[in-house]
């Protein structure tokens, strides 16, 4: 099969869907390759490496569409694409069903496939070909590096000869991709940097890279994120209302707010308010990543970067991908071929585009003259739900009183029982007993009772000594060797000399190694 | 002769052991606590020569000198990892020597009885046989019952240890093994002890009491063979605790009361860290004495996916990038005797600044705190060194769990099957951690012969090799 790249049309898009990298892996598919003239050059890759690298270098647009059984590119086919894509042509690009409804309509009608790169599911086996996750995260790390561009100080805090420069204070608005790149990135460069997201399950995320998570005084039965794929759901208003509180009082003082807040298929919820802005500092920076849906900030205009009247700077660019276009060509390359490395398993360059698999049917939006969005749910779940706990039932004051009262009395009565019948036990043994025996026994009772006491307190980690200072402790008995050794016959003596000798092995053995033991224990 | 001032050192002695015992609490006063121990001892001792042994004291003080020579060198000698082997061969010298001073009680009562029906003069015995003398016939034959039971604890005692001890050194093999009968041959052995104890309480006579001493070396030897390896930490208490017991016997027939106190003193010891174990272990006491396992209740669940395979490489890359790290060392590690290599790569850890911790499960190893004494040993701090409870809560937010030489303590089996062998065992939940690496020989399973589910899962790899082999291979690459 022919795997064909055209040049990206839309304005100021540099990326490009093959590399040279991707195309000689490609080869290795049983594919051959083929990239219209000066597609690569925006993102770094002359025509020439491509040529190097067995790919076939076509002069014009229409001769590539023609020529090649699959076009691979990033934006989403313009009209005049859409004109060149043909019968049993295959098409891999972002793609997306709702907004391009009637692109996807006529695709279908001509008989074409297309599998949009949006539309690969979240699952761990297709993260290779997540487009939008590799696109998010370069997206997070320039939007850290342009607002470190417009804005006027460092990120680090420092002390210099020259004076003491404060850190900047950054917060991140949203923990998906984007926003952990973002995260990543600023604390990288030393800011101060916050980050919230609707998702309490995401602040173990945000606190391994380094972050503090915001959290909100605010109870709420949250929705698990497993439910959704992975992505945030719409909040309820009280929590909301907390959020923009928590905002409200946190916007004089950050320096940098990347916004990533986004929910699938909807408009961009605003969670940065004019006040918030008029409340920040003069120099202050905005970085809207969500601008192409709106804005998370109201006053965010698309793909442009406005100075409010205080002083803030609003970014509302949208091609933050596009402006690393060589970091990001590579990898959305590498997308592309793995996908592509999907639909050919035997590696034989014939395509089999599989419907019964997940990935495939899933990212699919239409094919055999048919339209298939949206695709039945996959049968593997993104994420493994978590098993909802059972709440820990809040007790009242009531209630905790009279379990401890109920434990109590429980307690009490199981000691008056074994107290009772210990007592009935002794007094029994002592009816029969002589008084010379019942001496003895009591010494032994109380000597128990005092062990039971005693031992519970003993550390786990110590019960290895434990038992070597018993052990040396229970050679007590030459004691009874040592009382008999003076009485009787050479037979007793022999006996209790060696019973002598053996305690004494076990005496000095058992402390020592005790004292081995017990030396070896440091603190750190 | 006056022996009040040997029963105040007795009262001075019983408590200095109570204060050693208490003191074991905490690691620092644990320090204080065994010269407790040793006044204690050499207090009883010196009071007992000095009081009611002055007959022959000389040759004791030789004896207890060649003694404490012999067991000088094998405490200094002794690996720490052979610490099992050790602690249950001291055991059966004890059993051993409750045992002798039991037949002695024994043979003093035949002479003074027989002194009495000579009607001979009684001024001339010693000590312990004037005792003897002074007895009315109830006394004496609640004496009989004594030290009859003082043989036969200490006999148990003595060939339980010595089983013990070999199977703990590999010279016996270390799974449950019973003779044909099983069960059948205790319950008759015990019905022997019982028989001949009638016959001896009212004859007096030696031959019972020889029937019953083979009994005993019987029931100890049946019941520690019938006891797998895995539960080795309580069979080593529960030997602790026997004898502490024959002590205690032995201290009633002697009518001394400081052997009575210690004796229950080590006794309940045993008992209660027997039952600490057992508890670890979810099975119930009489289970564990029994031995094996009980048959499967129903079909366990079949263990899917595979098993993949690390190379050092892998996991050093994995090391370096992670800031918490927690260990759960266990029987393999004492085998390969890794716990230097193991500590060496947590100082290296450490250095930079990583947060590394070891997990210990109650039963790893095996003795009670087995793998606390090795990590010791290898100068790994105690404070890092956490138990399961304190734990098992931090797995979640740990990046990588690295499970050296253990197997059913990690098994995720023990809360998903009902139908496992092992279920409602607790464990450490170390599947929790973002990674796990498994450092292990080979594909088999461990002691109790159960598939660990924790090998096929997918943030699970297997680090294949003998321990030490591969934790040195691996520390070079830690930088």
């Amino acid at each position: 099969m022919k795997i064909g790249t055209p040049k990206e049309i839309f304005a100021g898009e540099a990326r490009v869907a093959m590399t040279p990298a991707s195309a000689k892996e490609l080869q290795k598919l049983g594919h051959e390759c083929m990239i219209e003239a000066g597609a690569g050059v925006l993102a770094g890759f002359a025509d020439a490496d491509y040529a190097a690298a067995g790919v076939e270098v076509v002069k014009t647009a229409a001769a590539l569409w023609k020529g090649a059984d699959v076009v691979a590119k990033v934006r989403a086919p313009d009209a005049g694409e859409m004109k060149k894509l043909r019968a049993e042509q295959t098409l891999i690009s972002f793609f997306s069903p709702v907004a391009d409804e009637a692109n996807m309509q006529a695709a279908a009608k001509k008989g074409a496939t297309v599998v949009a790169m949006e539309m690969i599911p979240r699952i761990s086996r297709a993260q290779k070909m997540d487009a939008l996750s590799s696109m998010a995260n370069i997206a997070g790390y320039r939007a850290v590096i342009e607002a470190g561009n417009n804005f006027g100080r460092f990120f680090t805090g420092q002390i210099t000869a020259a004076g003491k420069v404060p850190p900047a204070k950054v917060l991140i608005v949203g923990a998906g991709v984007a926003g952990l790149a973002a995260i990543g990135t600023s604390t990288s460069l030393g800011a101060i940097t916050y980050a919230f997201d609707v998702r309490p399950e995401v602040a173990e995320q945000v606190e391994s890279m380094g972050a503090e998570f915001v959290y909100l005084d605010f109870e709420e039965e949250q929705q698990d994120g497993a439910a959704t794929g992975g992505y945030a759901s719409v909040s309820s208003p009280e929590f909301r209302e907390a959020q923009l509180a928590k905002f409200r009082e946190m916007a004089p003082e950050v320096d940098i707010v990347i916004t990533t807040a986004l929910i699938p298929n909807r408009e961009a919820p605003e969670i940065w308010t004019a006040d918030m802005v008029a409340a920040m500092k003069p120099g202050s920076v905005i970085i809207d990543l969500a601008a192409e849906k709106g804005g998370n900030c109201k006053q965010t205009v698309m793909d442009e970067k406005i100075v409010t009247e205080n002083g803030v700077t609003i970014i509302g660019y949208t091609d933050f991908p596009s402006r690393m276009a060589t970091q990001a060509s590579t990898l959305y390359a590498t997308n592309i071929r793995h996908l592509l490395t999907d639909l050919t398993p035997d590696k034989d360059g014939v395509i089999n585009h599989n419907m019964e698999d997940d990935v495939i049917r899933g990212a699919t939006i239409a094919h055999g003259k048919e339209v298939t969005f949206p695709p039945p749910p996959p049968k593997v779940a993104a994420i493994a739900a978590q098993k909802k706990k059972p709440a820990p039932k809040e007790l009242t004051r009531e209630e905790k009183a009279a379990a401890e009262v109920a434990a109590f009395k429980q307690q009490t009565k199981n000691q008056v029982t074994l107290l009772a019948v210990g007592g009935a036990l002794l007094l029994a043994v002592g009816l029969v007993a002589p008084a010379s025996f019942m001496q003895h026994f009591i010494v032994f009772v109380l000597a128990v009772f005092v062990g039971f006491q005693v031992i519970w307190g003993v550390a786990h980690s110590l019960h290895t000594p434990l038992m070597a200072v018993t052990n040396a402790i229970s050679s007590i008995i030459i004691l009874g060797a040592l009382m008999q050794i003076g009485s009787g016959s050479f037979l007793v003596i022999l006996l209790a000399a060696l019973s002598v000798f053996m305690c004494g092995i076990n005496i000095f053995g058992g402390f020592l190694v005790t004292r081995r033991m017990l030396a070896m224990f440091q603190k750190s | 002769m006056d022996f009040g001032f040997t029963t105040a050192a007795y009262v001075v002695a019983a408590i200095l052991f109570i204060l050693s015992l208490g003191g074991l609490s905490g690691q620092e006063s644990a320090k204080r606590a065994v010269w407790y121990g040793i006044a204690g001892m050499a207090l009883a001792v010196a009071a007992t020569l000095i009081g009611p042994g002055s007959g022959y004291w000389l040759l004791s003080v030789i004896l207890i000198a060649g003694g404490g020579a012999i067991g000088y060198q094998l405490a200094t000698r002794v690996q720490m990892t052979q610490m099992p082997e050790l602690v249950a061969a001291m055991h059966s010298l004890v059993g051993l020597a409750a045992v002798f001073v039991g037949l002695i009680a024994h043979f003093e009562i035949v002479r003074v009885g027989q002194m009495i029906a000579e009607g001979s003069d009684l001024s001339e015995l010693g000590n312990f046989a004037s005792l003897i003398a002074k007895k009315d016939g109830v006394e004496l034959s609640i004496l009989r019952v004594e030290l009859f039971l003082g043989i036969f604890i200490g006999a148990v005692t003595f060939m339980g240890s010595v089983i013990a001890y070999g199977k703990l050194a590999g010279r016996v093999t270390s799974a449950a093994e019973k003779l044909p009968g099983g069960h059948m041959l205790n319950i008759a052995a015990a019905v022997v002890t019982v028989v001949t104890l009638i016959w001896y309480f009212n004859t007096g006579g030696f031959f019972p009491l020889f029937i019953m001493l083979l009994a005993a070396l019987f029931v100890g030897y049946h019941l520690i063979m019938g006891i797998g390896g895995a539960d080795m930490p309580v069979v080593v208490s529960m030997l602790n605790s026997y004898s502490g017991w024959a002590a205690a016997a032995i201290g009633f027939s002697l009518g001394n009361d400081l052997l009575i106190v210690v004796g229950a003193l080590v006794g309940s010891s045993g008992a209660i860290l027997s039952y600490i174990m057992c508890k670890a272990m979810n099975r119930s006491f009489v289970s564990v004495i029994l031995g094996g396992f009980g048959g499967p209740q129903g079909e366990q669940m079949a263990v899917e996916g595979e098993q993949i395979a690390i190379e050092a490489e892998g996991v050093a890359a994995a090391l370096n990038e992670a800031d918490s790290v927690i260990i759960i060392p266990g029987y393999g590690m004492a085998v390969a005797q890794a716990q230097g290599a193991v500590s060496e790569l947590v100082k290296k850890l450490r250095a930079q600044g990583k947060n590394v911790r070891f997990a210990i499960h109650p039963v790893a190893g095996r003795l009670p705190g087995h793998m606390n004494v090795l990590l010791a040993e290898a100068k790994v701090p105690y404070d890092i060194v956490m138990e399961m409870d304190e734990i098992n809560d931090d797995f979640p937010s740990t990046d990588v769990a690295i499970v050296i030489g253990s197997n059913d303590i990690v098994n995720p089996a023990a809360q998903d099957d009902p139908n496992s062998p092992i279920a409602g065992m607790p464990v450490l939940e170390c599947w929790k951690a973002k990674q796990v690496f498994v450092s292990k020989r080979g594909q088999g399973t461990g002691y109790s012969g159960i598939e660990n589910p924790l090998f096929f899962k997918e943030n699970t790899r297997m680090f294949y090799g003998d321990a030490k082999a591969s934790l040195d291979k691996l520390l070079p690459m830690i930088d």
